[in-house]
């Protein structure tokens, strides 16, 4: 009779847990932040990471834009674009770690996923004051990067050029903001 | 060689519609009905779409000129557009934008009215359209994408 009360009392005790779980991740949804309790590393163990794959782009200036020039920096790469509400959300915080970071080796590139180039993202870079480089990004690129099929799609790389990140879809500040200064 | 078991043909007969649906994780288009076209008149086909549980499409009118608008478009022959009727889509907020979005969501038909011109060819024809849209969730968007669509019509 005892063990299976104390057998309810577990079980109430779970399901209350679970409820403030969920309770939780809403909040922290909204606020960017993520809960106590829900602590898991902001990035992957050395051993653990994977070289990020090379590639040339040409920015909004027509320069080429090279993955492996940033070697010796921590880059903060975003897939996205203009038809994305959720990447809207994260750009402003890009913006504020590339003023916040940019002389302390780390760089913010943006590779935008719009079908129609720089017609759309140049103006949209205008109204949004994007102050970090962008390119236009293609499905080859997407492709190298397991395929990129939701966005934003966000990739934390080290100094080595390794991924120490992932982050597929609209993620918490406090996120990225752990994982950047982890690897600064 | 005996008669087919009707109560074990019956669960086959249900999953054919199914079949015949073009469709992906998010959104399903059911195979439109044949429709019989008399030459010199207008008629109507209804594409049923259904998108899955937890994602909404941009509408055929968004409020954010970014945003990617529903479409359908059709080849013009044998048959020309008169008309494309988009329900009444709905004003949605969601955690990523400060605005609502105009969104369809869940079940809805899209009408397509048909000039049937006096000089088609009688006989069987397939009308080739296109359904494009862009889907989110709560979280994150997926690329636009472009479902075929193959409506059968009967020139009489």
């Amino acid at each position: 009779m005892q063990a299976a009360r104390r057998s309810i009392a577990l079980v109430a005790v779970s399901l209350l847990l679970s409820g403030c779980s969920s309770t939780s991740k809403i909040i922290s949804d909204l606020t960017g932040e993520r809960a106590l309790g829900d602590a898991k590393p902001a990035v992957k163990a050395d051993k653990d990471r994977k070289s990020a794959p090379d590639f040339e782009l040409k920015d909004a200036n027509g320069q080429s834009v090279r993955l492996s020039d940033y070697r010796g920096k921590v880059v903060l790469l975003d897939f996205w674009a203009t038809w994305c509400g959720p990447c809207k959300i994260e750009i402003p915080w890009f913006q504020e770690f590339e003023r916040q970071n940019k002389d302390k080796g780390f760089a913010v590139l943006g590779v935008a996923m719009d079908e129609d180039g720089w017609d759309v993202v140049k103006p949209f870079a205008q109204h949004m004051n994007i102050n970090y480089r962008l390119m236009i990004g293609n499905d080859s690129i997407a492709e190298k990067f397991g395929g990129v099929d939701a966005l934003p799609t966000t990739f934390l790389i080290d100094r080595e050029g390794k991924i120490a990140a992932v982050h597929v879809g609209l993620s918490g500040k406090r996120d990225f903001e752990n994982g950047i200064r982890e690897l600064l | 060689m005996g008669f087919v078991n009707s109560s074990r043909l019956a669960p086959i007969l249900l999953l054919l519609p199914a079949a015949f649906a073009q469709s992906n994780a998010i959104l399903t288009v059911a195979q439109p009905e044949k429709l019989v076209a008399k030459r010199n008149t207008e008629i109507t086909a209804r594409i049923d779409v259904s998108i899955a549980e937890g994602y909404h499409i941009n509408s055929n009118a968004p409020h954010e000129v970014y945003l990617i608008p529903l479409r359908l478009t059709w080849t013009p022959e044998p048959l020309s557009v008169e008309t494309v009727i988009f329900p009444k889509p709905r004003d949605e907020k969601y955690q990523f934008s400060d605005q609502p979005l105009s969104v369809f969501t869940g079940n809805f038909a899209i009408a397509t009215k048909f000039k049937v011109p006096a000089a088609a060819l009688s006989g069987p024809a397939i009308l080739a359209g296109k359904l494009r849209y862009q889907a989110c969730n709560s979280n994150m968007c997926f690329p636009p994408k472009t479902v075929e669509l193959k409506l059968p019509i009967e020139v009489r």
